[in-house]
Parts: structure tokens; sequence; C-alpha cells
């Protein structure tokens, strides 16, 4: 009996672990592209996740979608919008106001460059945080679909056990996979994703190339920011959000990527992954707050014992 | 002199501007905006206490919110659970701030740049939660209507300006202190070129640890003070990012890297934040986070570095300072004598090594290598591109631990020690391309090299001055490097490898990039330095100048010793002939 009990919650943990996880990752995928390809460290990534979810809510919600496609569809077709309404964002952002203190222009500017990029989107994020507030109000939103309320019983092979999966969250994830998987053939196979590729690796020797650098930033970034929309108003059918909600997954973010290895787009998705499963597996035996650090910790433990395997390109000769 | 004197007008501007703001606060009767007038020393605290780390060493800190907490909580705790005064309070909480700094910074500093960043914001959301779970989601500091003078209890605001004043004043005199000795020059030097600092024999780790363990001194104190000023913490206000932001955006705002910065920069935003949120925060919350965010890209796209800095130069731009140097193309005095009378090295052994080997995974870049270097000989170490000749100074250095090998300098055991000890120890070394503290003046950046040799900062300034001339480049002693010319730069390299006192220079490719005189005259000054007797290992690939230059040589391919001896031996030994010189050596040879 106990220990039925005991196999239950941990099958519990370990489904909400994955689900999550793949949530943290597709969430990390996007912020791979702009941290760990372009070194930029975006303090707005979780305004973009927090974008990303209103503009889902207002889809479904303001333009009516939920009367025109139906209440199972319409959250889908809103994150679409999301992604998109995201990628025109980003890109503008970029365009005029990030690649002013990042890519060519910061080139040469090792250490002092960092500054301005980072108190810029610094204030990004407090922009879009409090203007958020003001625009959408503090009050607490969530996309409710009849999905959000139901879920599948899986019955385990021992006694009686079953395990709940909820409907939105395992379609969200399922949506994630999908979207990591198309993300990565893009990168991988296409041209433009060559371009990126090389324009991160190595601007200048892009630049040479013939690569238009910063124009493969700015898609970039477009791509990063939709990507986390996307990742946001997947969240947003199943999870309470506000304007603030950014802070809640930021860290989860940086902790996923750098986790994953910089520059490495299915290495950040598995870095998300890792995070939802320590995040819920310590469920089992902390409160809520603790299992909060242990994400910390986990994510302190590995970057200060395997530098070495994060350090890749940082390697400097003398 | 110099130096004294600017110390003395700052000391008096720092007077200045806290008794006009002390008098001037105490026409302020309305509690608010003196609780605001409270505020922005505190925030200049806490932006002081992250300028002194981040600013000066360039290692950005998104955690300086853990300190501040936990000075906030130390304080509120005793008090609450031990009745406590805060005037006992605060400075136990500067000492758990420093404390945390000790056991932030070691594991921490393993890591740099964005890493470095990253897991700095890691702490303070980590405490936050312990916090929360600790039970203290919102701690009250009690009344005391009986003796509240003894408990920091003050029914006049007024009275909290001055402490925050006071506390203000300390962390400035402690930034100036900092900013003006070893402790800032070395953080610069770090800031700029860690590989270069460590070199010359600056312990990084060491600094950068003093650095943070008063920095969370610091800012424990500026979070203890805020506890006793707005009396109700929770862990989101006093370990939340915004609290890491704040310290990050008054320095940035107002100036990095300067005292300066931080008192310009919470003098601005910290009463634009208050009043907008009292103004405006009813009708449209989140104007002030708002209006902050564009105030703050603003000052970004127009002055980088700060406020201070843009009107610096501004000013500085106004008065037009006539350059000592203007280019008049006179160039440097260089050292020519010493060339002459040639001191014949001893036999005396400096360095021996013996079967040192480095692999970088299947590349073995050093293989099985060993020599012997005689005090006062210049040795030359040749090789194609790739022979691991780079690689064998990082070993010998410290930069890279061997795998294998032995390294023993003048009786003492190199392998294993860092390239400050070793530096310590009387080695100097200049780099492949030069490794300089662009921002400092060529003065400064040997006297960072001349910090080892003496524990006097004044005299590390006569060493520089000695060194600079040494090499023929006191012209230039006060133009900044990054304006430097190649030929200039590798002097001042030199110079400041020898403003340390070396025994041993290691000098990688120093004749690199020279013109033909450039070139004549680095061998004559590198001879003079031998017959000085100081001992030099230099690398190059023109054969021509080596053979001038080396009593002895080694020919490195392949991370393999090829040949070993004197130039006439080496130069005709058939296999580095073929491997390395080629047929036109042995014509040339033959047409001598």
């Amino acid at each position: 009996m106990n220990f039925q009990v005991l196999v239950e919650n941990f099958m519990q943990a370990l489904v909400a672990g994955l689900l999550n996880g793949s949530l943290y990752g597709l969430m990390c995928v996007g912020l791979a592209l702009i941290f760990g390809v372009m070194r930029v460290i975006n303090f707005a990534q979780g305004e973009f996740l927090m974008l990303g979810m209103y503009v889902t809510l207002y889809a479904v919600t303001g333009l009516g979608l939920a009367a025109w496609v139906g209440p199972y569809a319409s959250p889908f077709i809103g994150v679409v919008l999301a992604g998109l309404a995201l990628f025109v964002g980003g890109y503008l952002l970029h365009r005029y106001l990030v690649s002013r203190v990042t890519g060519t222009r910061a080139i040469g500017a090792e250490g002092e460059g960092h500054y301005a990029q980072l108190i810029l989107t610094l204030g990004i994020s407090l922009i879009l945080q409090n203007g958020g507030l003001m625009l959408f109000g503090s009050t607490p939103q969530s996309v409710r679909t009849p999905l959000s309320s139901s879920a599948w019983e899986l019955g385990l092979p021992l006694g009686d056990a079953a395990v709940f999966v909820n409907k939105a969250r395992a379609l969200a994830a399922v949506v994630s996979i999908a979207v990591t998987v198309g993300l990565f053939w893009f990168i991988s196979r296409s041209r433009l994703g060559k371009a990126l590729r090389a324009a991160a690796d190595n601007p200048e020797a892009a630049t040479y190339m013939g690569i238009d650098v910063d124009g493969a930033h700015r898609i970039a970034f477009g791509i990063g920011a939709a990507i986390t929309a996307v990742a946001g108003g997947l969240v947003a059918t199943y999870y309470p959000f506000q304007p603030y909600v950014g802070l809640e997954f930021v860290i989860i973010m940086y902790a996923g990527v750098v986790l994953g290895g910089m520059g490495s787009i299915l290495g950040a998705f598995w870095g998300g992954m890792t995070i939802g499963l320590v995040q819920q597996l310590s469920s089992l035996v902390l409160s809520f707050q603790l299992q909060n650090v242990a994400i910390f910790v986990v994510f302190l433990l590995i970057v200060l014992f395997r530098p070495q395997g994060l350090f890749g390109r940082s390697v400097e000769r003398t | 002199m110099g130096s004294q004197q600017r110390t003395a007008t700052s000391i008096a501007v720092i007077a200045v501007f806290v008794l006009v703001y002390a008098l001037g606060s105490m026409f302020v009767t309305d509690q608010y905006y003196q609780l605001t007038l409270t505020l922005v020393p505190i925030w200049a605290v806490m932006g002081l206490s992250w300028n002194l780390l981040s600013g000066y060493s360039g290692l950005i800190s998104f955690g300086h919110a853990a300190f501040f907490g936990l000075g906030a909580y130390t304080v509120t705790l005793m008090l609450v659970r031990f009745d406590i005064t805060p005037w006992f309070g605060i400075p136990a909480g500067m000492v758990v701030g420093a404390l945390a700094g000790l056991l932030i910074g070691y594991p921490t500093f393993r890591l740099r740049g964005h890493y470095f960043a990253l897991s700095m914001l890691a702490y303070p959301l980590a405490l936050l939660y312990l916090f929360e779970w600790l039970g203290y989601q919102e701690v009250a500091l009690p009344m005391k209507r009986e003796s509240a003078t003894w408990f920091m209890q003050f029914s006049d605001y007024r009275v909290y300006t001055v402490i925050a004043l006071a506390l203000l004043v300390v962390a400035l005199l402690i930034s100036l202190r900092v900013e003006r000795s070893r402790f800032g020059m070395s953080l610069l030097a770090i800031k700029q070129n860690e590989y270069a600092a460590e070199a010359v024999g600056i312990d990084t780790l060491r600094w950068k640890m003093r650095a943070i363990v008063v920095s969370g001194a610091i800012a424990a104190a500026a979070g203890g003070l805020y506890a006793c000023v707005l009396l109700v913490i929770t862990p989101q206000t006093v370990f939340g990012m915004l609290t890491s932001a704040q310290a990050l955006v008054v320095t940035l705002f107002g100036g990095i890297g300067t005292l300066w910065g931080p008192v310009i920069g919470a003098s601005i935003l910290v009463p634009l934040n208050e009043t907008l949120q009292a103004r405006l925060g009813n009708v449209l919350p989140g104007i002030q986070g708002v209006v902050y965010g564009v105030a703050i890209i603003l000052v970004i796209l127009l002055a980088p570095e700060g406020v201070y800095w843009r009107v610096r130069d501004h000013v500085i731009a106004g008065r037009r300072l006539p350059s000592p140097h203007a280019a008049d193309g006179t160039p440097p005095v260089a050292v020519t004598e010493g060339a002459a009378r040639r001191m014949l090295p001893t036999t005396q052994v400096i360095l021996e090594v013996s079967d040192l080997s480095k692999s970088f995974g299947g590349l073995q870049a050093v293989d099985g290598v060993g020599f012997t270097v005689h005090s006062g000989s210049v040795l030359g170490i040749i090789g194609p591109n790739g022979a691991g000749k780079t690689t064998l100074f990082n070993l010998l250095n410290g930069f890279v631990r061997p795998d294998r090998g032995r390294v023993t300098f003048t009786g003492n055991e190199l392998v294993g020690l860092k390239p400050n000890r070793v530096c310590r120890l009387g080695i100097g070394r200049t780099f492949q391309v030069v490794r300089s503290f662009q921002r400092m003046s060529a003065l400064q950046n040997v006297a960072v090299g001349a910090l080892v040799a003496t524990d006097s900062d004044a005299d590390a300034m006569e060493r520089a001055r000695s060194a600079l001339v040494r090499v023929g480049l006191s012209e230039r002693a006060d133009a900044a490097a990054r304006a430097l010319s190649n030929h200039e730069l590798r002097l001042m390299e030199l110079a400041r490898a020898l403003a340390g006192g070396p025994r041993l220079i290691l000098m990688d490719e120093t004749l690199a990039g020279l013109g033909r005189d450039e070139v004549e005259q680095m061998i004559d000054l590198i001879r003079s330095l031998a017959s000085d007797g100081v001992t030099v290992v230099i690398i190059d690939h023109t054969m021509h100048a080596m053979v001038r230059l080396a009593d002895e040589l080694l020919v490195l391919d392949h991370g393999r010793l090829l040949a070993a001896g004197s130039a006439a031996d080496v130069t005709q030994n058939p296999s580095v002939i073929e491997a390395y010189l080629g047929k036109k050596w042995m014509q040339a040879g033959a047409a001598d």
C-alpha cells in the first residue's frame, strides 16, 4: 500500500517534470538563440514570455478567436499569433536598440561592452514589465480552455495506481517538442540557419564571408523572442499570470541555457528539461520554496564544478 | 604629491557634498520627502558597494541583493529575537555580509564574464526562497517606546538621513582608499586584462576576494540601515531582483568605476523614482518603472559609461589641454650602450626544465621538452607556427599546468604554482600579442608590474618611472596604452615585466611586427638587459635576429625539442634546416 502511494507520487512528479520540462526547454531554446548564440544577456526575455501570454490571451478573448474556431484550437492559433507578434517586436527591438550596443559594433569592446548591453535590456525589461502593468492590470489572468481542467488517467501496472495527466499541459508539451525539433531542423539545415550559426560563431569572419551579421542577429533575436513567446502562450493555457510573471521564469531560462551548454539549441532544451525534472521531483521531498532553492543550488553546482564543459569558447590565447 | 593632493581634493568634495546635503535636508519636514532623502544615501552606499567589486574589477554581479538582504535580516532578526539594537546589528550584519562574500566569492571567482554574472544572480534568489521557507515572509521591527534612540528609532526622520549620510561618508572613504591604492590598481588591471595582471604578479584571486568581502560588508550595512528606516522587510524587497538591479543601475547611470558614479546616480534616480511613485502611482501603476526604464535606456545610448564620465569628458574637451607630447616626431631615446660591453653568461643554472609535456585533447602541444638556462644568458626559442613555443611559456609561468615534467627555478619547483607566484619568484613575462591595460597610461601599466616588488605604492611608481627610462619610453609615460604604437607597446610591456625586478624574463615574439630599426633597438636593449644580469628566454620566428641575439638556441617542432646549442651549431643541424630553415638558408649560409 505504502509502496504503491510512493510509486504513484513518484510517477506523478516524473510526468509533471517531463511536461513542465518540455515547456521550460522551449523557453530555454528561445533564450539560447539570444544568449547562447549572440552572447547578449537579455534581461527582457522573461517579459517576452509575459507578452506571449497576453497576446495569446487577447487573441483568444479579444479577437474572439474562441467564438470562431472553438475553444480547443483557439489557444494554439493565439500562440502562433503571439510568436509572429514577438518576432516582429524582437526584430525591431534589436534593429533600433539592442544592435546599438552589441554585434559588430561591440566587437573588440571586450568586458566594457557588456555593461551597455546589460543595462539596456534591463531598461527594456522594466518598461515592458511596468508598461504591462499599466496596460493589462495586475489581476492574474489565464487562458482557460476546456482542456485546462480535464485530465487523462493513465493506469500503472501496479494495483489500481494511476497517474493523472492534465490535457492542456500535455498538449503544450507536445507542441513545445515539435517547435524545438522544427527550429533545430531550421538552424542546422536551412541556408539562413547556417548564416545565423556562422554569424554567431565568429561575427568578424562571417562578415568577411559576405554574411550580413547584423541582419542575421536581428533575425536570431526575433526568432528567440518568438520562441519564448510561444512557450509563454502555451504555459498560459494552464498557469495564471500577471505582468511580473517573467521574473519567475527568467532564472529558469538562464539556468537551463547554461546547463545545456552555451550556443547549443538542443542542449538548451535538455537544460530546461533538467530544471523541470529537478523542480518536480524535488517536490516529493521539499516544500515549494525549497524546490526553488534546489533549482538554484543545482544550477550553481553545475556551473561551478563543470565549468570546463561550459567554457567551450571563452578559452583565450595568451 | 599629485596623488595626495587629489585625495585631499576628493575628501574636501565629499565633505562639502555631505554638509550641503545634510543642511538642505534639515529644512525638509515632510516625512515622505525625508524618507526619499534618506534612501538616496542608502542606495548610493549600495551602488558604491557594487562599484567596488564590479565597477573596478569588471566582474559584474547581479547578486548584490544577497548581501543587502543578509544585512537587513541580520539587523531585523537580532532585534526581534534577541532584542539587540541595530547599533550592534548593523556591524554584525556587516560581518555576515563579509562572510557571505567569502563563501560566495571563493567558488564563484572560478568563473568569468557571463557565467560569473549569471551565477551571482542565483545566490540572492536562493536566499529569497530560503527565507520564505524559514517563515520570514514579512518581518516588522518592533516599536520600542522606551529608549528609542538606543534602538535606532527616531520620530524625526532627519536623524535617519544623518545616519545614512554618515554611512555614505564611510563608504566613500573606503572607495577612495581603494581607488587610490594598489587595491584599486590591481582590480582595474584585472578588469582590463586578467592574464596580464596575473603574469605581473598580481594575486588576482586574493584581490577579488578582498573586493567581494569589503563590498559584501558595505552592502550589508546599507541593507541593515534600510530595514531600520522602512521598519518592515520581506524577502522580495531585500533579496529581489530589483534590489540587485538598483545597485547596478545607480552605478551604471552615474558612472562606473568612479566613486562619484553611484552618488550621482542615486541622487538623480531615487528621487525620480519616489516622486513618480507618489504622484502617479495610484493613477498609473507602473509608471515609475517605465520612466526609470526609459531614463536608463537613454543614458546608455547617449552616455554609455554613465553621466559622470560623459560630463567629465565634456569638461576636459572644453578645456582643451595642450598635449605635452604633441607629435613632434622625436623618437624615444633608446638605450644603446650595454650592447658593447657584454657580460659573459655565467655557468650557474637559473632555470632547469625536464621532460615537460602537455597535450590538449589529442594534440601533443609540448612533448618531453627539457633544457637548462644559464644565469645572465639569452636563450632563443625558435620553431614554426604551432611548434608549442607559446604553450611552453604558458607551462613555465603557470598559465597552463603540465601533464608531467619538472621546472626548477633557482631551486624552487614551479609546477603547480599560479602565475602570480611564479612572477613573485622572479620570472617576468611578455606576450605574443601585447596584453596591456588599455585604459591606463603607460606609467600606470608599468606601475602595476612594479607592485610585486615593493609594499609601497609610491615606491612602485618610482620603479615604474625608472623602468620606463630603462627601455627608453619615459617620454610617453602619460600616454594611454591604447594610444601607443606597436613598438611602444612592446617596450611598455617589457618595462612592466622589468619593473617587478625579475631575474628571468620570458619574451614571447617581442620582435614581431617591428620595423628594421626598431628590431635593432630592441636587440640592443635585450642584450643590455642580459649584461645587467637579467636572464632572457625569447621566442621568435626570425632566425636572422635570433642568431645575433641569443647565446644559445632551442628549436622546437611539433612540441618536441629538435635541436639545442649555440647558434652556429643549430643552424648547421641538418634536421633543423630541413624542418624549419629550408634550402634558402643553406644557400645564404654558403654565400656568406
